[in-house]
């Protein structure tokens, strides 16, 4: 099975702002930002009260009755983003075996949503110390072990094959998608639906990263609070979201003539090992697994076309990453545009690594550069082209794509435009 | 040899069991078919309608960790570094004296942290939302134990984490074998899981697989006519495995080799469709990729979940592959309760070690049905000559994982 | 009015909220060495702040924990905040 190569040929996303890769693609190539005052619930009592909320509505996008009861948010955003993702690669026509064809669902958080609300009911407010199991809703442990949204994304995928959650925090949305691809590559499977889905705004999760200062608490013009690579940053806007892809082997994909949008060409991740939450300054790690994604990909630093940026918008993650570039990139790390998606749609912690892939994928088919949003001026240690508020038109046929997570991960990707393969 | 089929050796174990704290512990409860089931300690049961539970006995956690470590870790994350240690130590590692990019730590989770979450739930409903700790952010969420084994040991290498409920356990396992064979010296592989606590409780009593009986001896009955489901455990154990020639090289002691890995997900399920399931692809894709017929195989340590739907599609899973009472099949985790995606790992751990001693560890308190038709050692240990062990794990909604593990050669 | 927050106060919040670091006597004279020292890094100084806000119910301003380094420098931003005088 060497020599397999992995490309994506079906995209879905469901990202703030709107439900779908058009909408998706619209908000970025604008510049405009779907972040906003909480409204899930009353966000008074916290430090930041600011996320990018997704106006979705379960059953207007084909969800019946029982799986809206028994799925987590995270899950439906999972589900109706894979459903996008198998529409658009018309794979249903391909006649694929669902014995090679597997599932992967990247989540940093699982059903945190579930979770906070019914142990307030079972708790009764958090009164009681021995909770009461029989206010227990009956697919809680569904939501106990997060293995539930691949075995959704498996169903409705008709994937038979291997199947499985990686949750690597915030890195999980590409390390889902590399996961994905060594399956293919090593040949147990010759389809993936994979991609990663994270619905963290809630109570518990507002509270823990208030507790850490890791968000914003910003609120006046909650539309211009996520601010990467601004000197005035202090803190990420959470977010929600999904995005899926289908990936399958290259050749395949050529032969039934699917819509090729990206092959990806190199994946590699690392550990800091260094703290849960801190970064190292000279970004060491994450300019090695960049390396090591690029040696993967057979490329030169100067073969890379855009830089998607992990960009939370927190101090210590924009310079963390600024040196990870500088370091791995030498040069061209100056010459290439670098931006961050998260100005538009918030963090959504291990749903964004997919997210931004899909935003790598369609900047690549548009030759558009999506920009960063709300940078005015930049922070002096963050001193590359960070393609300030607009986006921008550019030959982008090969793309970088990190992430950098809590446990200390740091992930990298590279997509690239194939050639047609000799099939 | 190709990267593909380079040998992966298990060089280290570190456990943590209901029945034994340490691999020595452990092996010596299991021998004997002693049970580490008993009523629950960790909380107040009695009111639940599920009242045992398979308890680590005797773990301080101050004795083996820095005390900075304690306030921002859940206990299973503490039996996580302390099993990571011991299998260090078990595979005369030491971290500091290695590449730091050339060492990883792929774990699975099913539940996270799931107690010191419910702490931090119960403390941002009761008091406030400025009353949530600070740790909350990562202790209770699923990547924590990769993290802190990590940071804990310097290991900068390709690392991860896989959540399929039980399989989970053993697809690490196969994604600690890719890493190696993609160049990763050393990975620290397994899984440790815990969620005794009434948060937890409340959680698993929904999964409708939890025993209702109060009696140790009579409550999780695999591949017996009285199987009424299991109890629930916590622990696991951690591997370190290795390139097999670099381990030799530096004269390791080597328990096994992981040799055949596969993972399968069952049908989507619909009422009144009685499918096959997909536990008999994944255990013959596991026993191509090793290169070995049902016959090599010694021993099979089976999934066992005691639900008698699925003790009878897994009976005849395996008379389907290896025919009726066509190998010893045996589920020491009689002894510990279930431990989510701690289990497979643990069963893992303790083939490699039947595999060492010749003797396959018993089945304790189940009568098997004969209609079962296994050939499942209960009451006492067997003696055996043992080359080949199959394990075999499962997770609810359908997840499918096995692995082959043959004796060094 | 509280009573003033004191060193013997700020060792038991960092000993709950964080432990200690293999080495370090916190018993020793620590006033004017540094939290790095001491083995705390910026998440147990927030732990360590979350701890007291909650016990003398003060909010302490982002830069007050960012700028403190050393015990003194945090005692005196807490009783500052509690408006008494130093201990």
């Amino acid at each position: 099975m060497t020599g397999r190569r992995v490309a994506i040929t079906g995209i879905g996303v469901v990202a703030p702002g709107g439900v779908g890769v058009k909408p998706f693609w619209s908000l970025l190539s604008e510049g405009r930002t779907a972040t906003r005052g909480i409204t899930f619930f009353d966000p008074s009592p916290f430090r930041s009260r600011v996320a990018a909320e997704i106006d979705f509505d379960p059953e207007e996008h084909g969800l019946g009755p029982q799986e809206i009861r028994r799925m987590d948010r995270a899950a439906q955003l999972a589900v109706v983003a894979a459903r996008e993702a198998l529409t658009d690669s018309r794979i249903a026509d391909a006649g694929t075996d669902p014995c090679r064809t597997g599932a992967v669902v990247g989540t940093a958080v699982g059903a945190t949503m579930t979770l906070d609300r019914e142990y307030r009911v079972v708790s009764d407010g958090g009164r009681l110390e021995l909770v009461d199991h029989s206010y227990a809703p009956p697919h809680l442990y569904d939501a106990l072990v997060p293995s539930s949204f691949a075995a959704e994304v498996a169903w409705t995928s008709g994937a038979q094959g291997p199947v499985a959650v990686v949750s690597t925090g915030c890195t999980s949305g590409i390390d889902a998608v590399g996961h994905a691809v060594e399956l293919i590559r090593e040949g147990s499977a010759d389809v993936m639906v994979a991609g990663a889905s994270d619905a963290p705004i809630s109570p518990i999760t507002l509270a823990c990263f208030d507790a850490i200062k890791a968000t914003t608490p910003r609120t006046e013009e909650p539309g211009r609070a996520s601010r990467p690579f601004d000197a005035s940053r202090n803190g990420f806007v959470l977010g929600e979201g999904a995005a899926f892809f289908v990936l399958e082997e290259l050749a395949s994909a050529d032969r039934r003539r699917a819509h090729v949008y990206a092959e990806i060409a190199g994946y590699a991740t690392r550990s800091n090992a260094y703290h849960m939450t801190g970064l190292r300054s000279d970004g060491a790690e994450m300019a090695e697994a960049i390396r090591a994604a690029l040696a993967e990909a057979r490329l030169a630093p100067g073969d890379i076309d855009y830089v998607n940026a992990h960009g939370s918008g927190t101090k210590q993650n924009d310079r963390h990453e600024t040196a990870a570039f500088k370091r791995s990139l030498g040069e061209h790390a100056h010459r290439v545009p670098v931006s961050s998606i998260k100005s538009m749609v918030g963090h959504s912690l291990g749903a964004i690594g997919s997210i931004e892939i899909a935003a790598c994928a369609l900047a690549m088919e548009h030759h558009t550069v999506p920009p960063t949003a709300n940078l005015h001026a930049a922070d002096p240690e963050c001193d590359l082209d960070y393609v300030p508020l607009t986006a921008r038109g550019h030959r982008t046929d090969t793309v970088l794509t990190v992430g950098s997570g809590f446990g200390g991960f740091q992930s990298a990707m590279v997509l690239t435009r194939p050639r047609r393969s000799a099939a | 040899m190709s990267a593909a089929t380079q040998t992966v050796a298990v060089t280290g174990l570190g456990v943590a069991a209901p029945n034994g704290l340490g691999k020595d512990a452990y092996w010596a409860a299991i021998r004997t078919g002693t049970s580490g089931i008993g009523p629950v300690t960790r909380f107040r049961a009695e009111g639940y309608p599920a009242v045992l539970a398979g308890e680590v006995p005797g773990f301080d956690a101050a004795r083996h960790l820095p005390s900075r470590l304690l306030p921002q870790t859940d206990h299973m994350t503490r039996l996580a570094l302390a099993a990571a240690d011991w299998a260090l130590a078990d595979a005369d590692v030491d971290p500091a004296r290695r590449d730091a990019f050339g060492m990883g730590v792929i774990t699975a989770a099913s539940s996270g942290g799931f107690e010191f979450g419910q702490n931090e739930l119960r403390k941002l409903w009761s008091l406030g939302s400025q009353h949530v700790s600070a740790y909350q952010s990562f202790a209770w969420f699923y990547a924590v134990n990769s993290g802190q084994i990590s940071i804990r040991n310097g290991m900068k290498g390709p690392s991860g984490v896989l959540v399929a409920d039980g399989a989970g356990g053993l697809d690490v396992l196969a994604q600690a074998r890719r890493a190696v064979r993609k160049g990763t010296g050393l990975v620290v592989s397994g899984a440790v899981d815990a969620s005794i606590c009434p948060w937890g409780w409340a959680a698993l009593l929904t999964s409708g697989r939890l025993s209702s009986s109060d009696r140790p001896e009579r409550a999780y009955l695999p591949f017996d006519r009285h199987a009424a489901g299991h109890v629930p455990g916590e622990g696991g154990a951690i591997l370190i495995l290795e390139d097999a020639r670099a381990a030799q090289a530096r004269g390791a002691r080597v328990y096994g080799t992981l040799d055949g890995c596969a993972a399968t997900f069952d049908p989507a399920p619909a009422p009144g469709r009685g499918a096959e399931s997909g536990l008999r692809r994944a255990i013959e894709l596991a026993l191509d990729d090793a290169g070995a017929e049902p016959a090599e195989v010694d021993v099979v340590f089976a999934d066992a979940a005691a639900v008698p739907a699925l003790d009878r599609d897994e009976a005849r899973t395996l008379r389907a592959v290896f025919g009726q009472r066509g190998v010893p099949v045996t589920a020491p985790k009689t002894m510990t309760g279930r431990l989510y995606s701690g289990a497979a790992p643990l069963d893992v751990a303790t083939a490699l070690l039947a595999l060492t001693e010749g003797v396959i560890p018993p089945t304790v308190n189940t009568g098997p049905d004969p209609a079962h038709g296994l050939d499942l050692v209960t009451g006492r240990p067997r003696a055996a000559e043992l080359r080949c062990a199959l394990v075999v794990a499962r997770g609810h909604g359908g997840f499918n994982s096995a692995a082959v593990l043959r004796a060094p050669r | 009015m509280p009573a003033a927050f004191t060193l013997d106060d700020l060792k038991r919040i960092l000993l709950e909220g964080a432990g200690t670091e293999e080495g370090v006597d916190l018993d020793a004279d620590i006033l004017d060495t540094p939290f790095t020292d001491l083995g705390y890094e910026s998440l147990a100084l927030l732990e360590t702040g979350g701890r007291i806000e909650r016990e003398w119910d003060i909010t302490l301003d982002d830069s007050a924990l960012a700028d403190a380094a050393t015990p003194r420098g945090l005692i005196d931003a807490v009783n500052t905040h509690i408006g008494t005088a130093a201990a």
